[in-house]
C-alpha cells in the first residue's frame, strides 16, 4: 500500500498521473525538442534533440537512456530457482550466478504473457525486468514456495548505456572489471562510492550496459556519467532513437508486435513462444511450468496462428503498419514495426504473418505501403524477402574485452 | 364512453423513453401513432422536472452509458437537441478519513488505486480486460429479438444457431467464465481479482443498482455487465450526463415524434386495453375516453399490462400465473437536492475532479451486504449504499452558477415497510437517514438545501407506473433474461392477444436507459404488419 497521507501528495493521483523517474530532471535538462510519452506510467521522452542524432549517438558514440519505467520484480527465498523454472520458460537451474537471460512466461494455455530480462544475482536471488506489469501473476504463480516477490519497480532505477564508447567511459569512471564482463554477465560494484548493478545487456544489438541502482543515488550517479561522458559523445536519447536501434537488432516488443495473452480480448490474438520465433527458448525436458502442456499439444497441431517475421522491404519505404500480400492479392498479415535502417540501408520490418506451412508462399510475398507524399498516397507494391534477424551483426557487441571505441 | 378522435394504426402506452422509441420507430414506417402519458409531464423514469425555481431535476435515472447510438441516430435525437457530455471521476469515501477517488485518465486512475493495494491496481487490468470480454459477447445480442428456443420456426432456429456460433467461437476457458458470470456473485466475481475492501466495494456498485439482491447474492455479476455494456462515443462502460437532464431524452424522442407527425397526449391514464374476439380494438382512458387502433404497444412493466392493464379473461391461466410471478421487486429509492452552494467535502481538496462523476459512501461489500439485510428485514437501510451526483458540476443548464442539483440514489428502499404502507413519517426519516450520511462527511450540508425531493417505491409506482418502484421493470437475474424475458414463449415483445405488444424494460435485453427494448419491439410489430423495417439500422458490429 503506497500510503500518501497529506492531502497535497493523494492530489498528485490527478494532477501528475504519470511518474516521474529519478532521472527525470536531467533528462528534462536536456530536451531541446520536448517530445514525451506515456511509458507503463512514467512520463518518457520520445524525443529530447533530434531523432536521428541520438541514434547514431548508439551507434557511433555512447547513448544514455532512461529504463527506469521497466518493471523490476526482485525474487528472493531458497525455492526461488524452482519458482522462477515454474514460472518462465527456460530451464532457471542451468543459468549461472551474476549471468543475465532473455527469457519469456505463458498463461496456462501456452500464450504468451511478456518476455523480460532474468538477472541471476546469487543463487536464491534474482531480478526479473519486464515491460509489462505482472505482480498479481507473479504472486499466483508463487503460491507454496518458498520465495518473496519484492516489487522494487519504484524504488530501483536504471540507466542503460550503449554504444561504441560506452565501454571506455566506464573504464574512466573506474569500473574496474569492465573488460572481464562477457555479453549477458553482470556484476555489482561502485562508482564514486555509489552502489550499482551492471550488466552488459540491452536492447540495441551494440555494445552497452545496463545499470540499476537505488532511487537515491540517481542525482549523483548520472551527473558523474554525464560529466566524464563529454569526450565520449554521450548523448541523451528518447524512445525513438532506441525504437530505431531495437528493431535493427530484431527484437520484438510486447503489445507492440504481439499482443500479450493478459491483454489480448480477442482470443486469436495470442501468440504462443513458437510463434514469435523465440521456441528455443522452451526448455520441454524440464519438469511442471505454466503453459507446458499447452506448448506440448500445440507442436502436434498443424500450425495455422500468425507467426512473427523479420523482413526485408525493397525501396526505400518504411513500410509501418502496412498489409502483407500473397502474390500481390491474399492478405497475409500485417508489419508490427518498421523503419528504414541507416546501419543495414535497407527498409526494415517485423511484421505478423499467417503463412501456413506452405514454403512457397514465402517467395511470393509483397506490401502495400502507402506513402503520404503531399497530401496524396503513393500506393506501393513492394517485394518482401523474409531473412533470419537481426538485419545488423555487430562485431563489437560481443567482443571480449570490448573495444575502446 | 365515447369515441374521441380519430383512428390511430398504433396507441402506445406510456411516454417512457421505451415507448418513445417505439413510438418514433412505428410512426417512421408511415403508420399513424398516438402516445398516450397519464403525467402532465413526459419520459417515464426518463424525466427532468424544475421542482425549485431555477433548478430541474433528474427526478428518477440520472445518467447515460447504454442508450444505443443507433437509436440516437436513427431517430436524428441529436438533430432534436440531444447532448451526452462525458463524465470525469468518482470517489467513495472511506471510514477512516480516506477516499478512494476514480479518474477517466487511466494512469491517474491506476495510482489511485495503487493508494489502496499495488496488486490490486495492476489486477485491475486483467479485470477490465475480462469484462471487455464479456460485454464483446452480449452486446451484439442487445439489439436482437431473442430467439424462442421451443420453436422450430426458421427465424428461431437461425437466430439460435447465431448464439450458438457466438457460444462456440469462445475458448473452452473463456465459455466457462462467461457462465460463471453470468450466475455467480458481484462479491465472489471481484474476490478473484482483487483483496482490498475499498476497491472491491467501490467496484461492487454496477452489480447491485436497482437490483432485489446483495453483492453476495448469486447474479450480481451479470447485474454489473449489465451496467458496463453501454458506451459514450465507443468508449465502453464510460457513463455520461444527457445535457439537460435525462429528461432531455424524452424531450428530443418527443421532439422527433412529433416532427415526424406523431400524436403524444398528456394527462391521458389507460384504464383498459379493449379486447374483442381476442384482439386489440383499442384503450380506454381513465376518464371514459376511447382511443381505437388495432394495435397497442404497452410501455408499462408486464405486471401493470397483464395484471391492470388488461382483463384476466383474456389470458390463459398459466400466463397469468407467470406475470404474477416475474420478479420485480423494489429495492431502490431516490433523494433529490437542490443546494444552495457546493457542499464541502474537507477531505477532498477543491481542484480534485473526482466529485464531477459519482459519489459513494459505502467503503466495504460487508456493509452493502448490512444494507441488503435491512431490506430483507422489510424497512430501509440504517446504512444505506447511496450513489450520488451533482450533475451541475458539469451542465451548467440545470442550475444557476453557484447553485447545484444533487442527485442520490438510495439503497435499499423496500416497496412496503414492515409490510405495512409507507407512511409520510416513514418517508421523511428515509430522506433524514439519506441527509444525515452524507452530512456525516459534509459539515454544514444539511444548511445547504433548499428544496428536497424523496421518493420511495411507493412514489416510483405511483408517479412513475414502476411497479413496487423497481428501476429495471423487473430484476436483471439469469432467470428472467433473454428468451425468459418476461415470461417464456413471450420473449418477442408480443402478447396472446393479437394486436398486444410489450416494449418496456420488461423485455429483453432490460432495463437502463437504453432503447433496445422499444426498437426491438417496432422491429417485431413492422414484421406483424408486413411492413418494411429498412429504416431501423442494425446494431453496429462489435470489431
Amino acid at each position: 500500500m503506497t500510503q500518501l497521507k497529506e492531502k497535497k501528495d493523494r492530489d498528485t493521483t490527478f494532477s501528475k498521473p504519470l511518474f516521474r523517474s529519478p532521472f527525470y530532471d536531467f533528462f528534462a535538462a536536456q530536451e531541446t525538442e520536448g517530445h514525451w510519452y506515456d511509458w507503463n506510467g512514467y512520463k518518457s521522452p520520445t524525443i529530447l534533440s533530434d531523432e536521428e542524432l541520438e541514434y547514431f549517438s548508439i551507434r557511433s558514440t555512447c547513448s544514455v537512456f532512461d529504463i527506469t519505467p521497466l518493471n523490476k520484480y526482485r525474487i528472493v527465498g531458497s525455492q526461488a530457482e524452482e519458482f522462477l523454472n515454474k514460472l518462465t520458460v527456460r530451464n532457471v537451474a542451468k543459468q549461472n550466478v551474476a549471468t543475465v537471460k532473455y527469457t519469456l512466461w505463458c498463461d496456462q494455455e501456452g500464450f504468451v504473457i511478456d518476455d523480460g530480462t532474468l538477472f541471476r544475482i546469487s543463487d536464491n536471488d534474482f531480478r526479473l525486468c519486464s515491460q509489462e506489469k505482472h505482480l498479481p501473476w507473479l504472486i499466483d504463480t508463487s503460491h507454496g514456495f518458498d520465495v518473496e516477490i519484492i516489487d522494487e519497480s519504484k524504488h530501483v532505477c536504471g540507466i542503460s548505456l550503449q554504444g561504441p564508447t560506452s565501454a571506455s567511459l566506464l573504464r574512466l569512471l573506474g569500473v574496474n572489471g569492465i573488460d572481464n564482463l562477457k555479453p549477458f554477465h553482470l556484476f555489482q560494484t561502485k562508482i564514486s562510492n555509489i552502489p550499482i548493478m551492471i550488466s552488459r545487456t540491452g536492447f540495441t544489438g551494440d555494445l552497452g550496459y545496463e545499470i540499476f541502482m537505488k532511487n537515491n543515488v540517481a542525482n549523483k550517479f548520472i551527473e558523474r556519467v554525464w560529466n566524464a561522458g563529454t569526450n565520449h559523445g554521450i548523448t541523451a536519447i528518447g524512445y525513438n532513437a532506441l525504437n530505431m536501434a531495437r528493431i535493427e537488432a530484431g527484437f520484438i516488443v510486447a503489445n507492440i508486435d504481439f499482443i500479450s495473452s493478459d491483454h489480448a480480448i480477442r482470443p486469436n490474438r495470442c501468440r504462443r513462444p513458437d510463434d514469435l520465433g523465440l521456441g528455443w527458448l522452451v526448455d520441454l525436458n524440464k519438469g511442471f511450468f505454466n503453459g507446458k502442456k499447452a506448448i506440448l499439444n500445440s507442436k502436434l497441431e498443424d500450425s495455422e496462428a500468425f507467426k512473427i517475421y523479420a523482413l526485408e522491404i525493397d525501396g526505400k519505404e518504411p513500410a509501418e503498419g502496412s498489409v502483407i500480400y500473397y502474390n500481390k492479392k491474399d492478405e497475409v498479415g500485417t508489419v508490427t514495426s518498421a523503419i528504414w535502417s541507416p546501419m543495414a540501408k535497407k527498409s526494415i520490418a517485423l511484421a505478423q504473418l499467417k503463412l501456413g506451412s506452405s514454403k512457397s508462399k514465402m517467395e511470393n510475398l509483397w506490401v502495400e505501403i502507402y506513402s503520404l507524399k503531399e497530401l496524396q498516397y503513393h500506393k506501393l507494391m513492394k517485394k518482401v524477402s523474409i531473412v533470419k534477424p537481426p538485419f545488423i551483426n555487430l562485431a563489437r557487441r560481443s567482443a571480449c574485452p570490448p573495444s575502446n571505441c | 364512453m365515447q369515441s374521441v378522435g380519430k383512428n390511430f394504426d398504433v396507441i402506445v402506452i406510456g411516454s417512457g423513453h421505451n415507448g418513445l422509441v417505439n413510438a418514433c420507430y412505428l410512426q417512421k414506417a408511415g403508420l399513424n401513432v398516438l402516445v398516450l402519458e397519464k403525467n402532465d409531464w413526459i419520459g417515464g423514469a426518463a424525466v427532468s422536472r424544475e421542482l425549485h425555481p431555477g433548478i430541474l431535476y433528474s427526478n428518477c435515472s440520472y445518467v447515460c452509458s447504454l442508450f444505443r447510438p443507433e437509436i440516437m441516430r436513427d431517430l436524428e435525437l441529436p438533430k432534436h437537441g440531444l447532448q451526452i457530455v462525458a463524465i470525469e471521476g468518482g470517489t467513495v469515501f472511506t471510514k477512516d478519513g480516506d477516499y478512494l477517488a476514480s479518474f477517466r485518465n487511466y494512469h491517474a486512475k491506476k495510482r489511485e488505486l495503487e493508494r489502496f493495494s499495488v496488486k490490486d491496481s495492476e489486477s485491475y487490468s486483467r479485470y477490465s480486460r475480462d469484462i471487455l470480454k464479456q460485454c464483446r459477447f452480449i452486446q451484439p445480442l442487445l439489439m436482437r429479438t431473442a430467439p424462442d428456443p421451443a420453436s422450430f420456426k426458421f427465424r428461431d432456429l437461425s437466430e439460435m444457431l447465431y448464439i450458438l456460433r457466438k457460444v462456440n467461437d469462445l475458448t473452452a476457458s473463456e465459455l466457462a467464465d462467461t457462465v460463471r458470470f453470468w450466475t455467480m456473485s458481484i462479491s465472489d466475481f471481484l474476490d478473484e481479482y482483487f483483496e482490498n475492501d475499498v476497491i472491491k466495494a467501490s467496484l461492487a456498485v454496477s452489480g447491485i443498482i436497482g437490483t432485489a439482491l446483495g453483492p453476495m447474492s448469486p447474479g450480481t455479476a451479470y447485474v454489473l455487465l449489465h451496467h458496463y455494456m453501454g458506451e459514450v462515443d465507443g468508449s465502453i462502460g464510460a457513463w455520461g450526463y444527457a445535457r439537460g437532464g435525462m429528461g432531455a431524452i424524452s424531450k428530443a424522442l418527443t421532439s422527433s415524434f412529433r416532427a415526424m407527425g406523431g400524436t403524444l397526449l398528456n394527462n391521458s391514464e389507460v384504464e383498459k386495453v379493449d379486447i374483442r374476439g381476442a384482439r386489440v380494438k383499442g384503450v380506454i382512458l381513465k376518464n371514459g375516453d376511447e382511443y381505437l387502433a388495432k394495435n397497442v404497444v404497452s410501455n408499462a412493466d408486464v405486471k401493470r399490462t397483464f395484471l391492470k392493464l388488461t382483463d384476466p379473461e383474456h389470458l390463459p391461466p398459466n400466463f397469468i400465473k407467470k406475470v404474477n410471478n416475474f420478479k420485480i421487486r423494489g429495492s431502490s429509492g431516490k433523494v433529490n437536492i437542490a443546494l444552495d452552494s457546493m457542499p464541502n467535502f474537507p477531505v477532498i481538496s477543491e481542484n480534485n475532479p473526482c466529485l464531477k462523476g459519482d459519489i459513494h459512501f459505502t467503503d466495504s461489500i460487508e456493509r452493502m451486504e448490512r444494507a441488503y439485510d435491512d431490506w430483507k428485514m422489510g424497512t430501509w437501510s440504517r446504512d444505506p449504499f447511496l450513489d450520488m451526483m451533482i450533475p451541475t458540476l458539469t451542465d451548467p443548464t440545470m442550475a444557476p452558477p453557484g447553485k447545484h442539483f444533487m442527485s442520490c440514489f438510495v439503497q435499499y428502499c423496500p416497496p412496503k415497510v414492515g409490510g405495512q404502507n409507507w407512511t409520510k413519517e416513514n418517508k421523511d426519516a428515509f430522506g433524514e437517514t439519506v441527509i444525515q450520511q452524507i452530512a456525516d462527511y459534509s459539515p454544514g450540508f444539511k444548511d445547504k438545501i433548499l428544496h428536497m425531493e424523496v421518493r420511495t417505491p411507493k412514489e416510483l409506482e405511483e408517479e412513475v407506473g414502476l411497479t413496487e418502484g423497481n428501476i429495471f421493470q423487473g430484476e436483471l437475474t439469469f432467470d428472467q433474461l433473454l428468451f425468459n424475458r418476461p415470461i417464456p414463449g413471450y420473449a418477442q415483445y408480443r402478447s396472446p392477444i393479437k394486436g398486444l405488444y410489450m416494449c418496456g424494460s420488461s423485455t429483453h435485453p432490460g432495463g437502463g436507459v437504453m432503447g433496445a427494448p422499444g426498437r426491438n419491439a417496432a422491429v417485431e410489430i413492422l414484421k406483424d404488419l408486413n411492413l418494411p423495417d429498412s429504416d431501423i439500422r442494425d446494431a453496429y458490429e462489435v470489431l
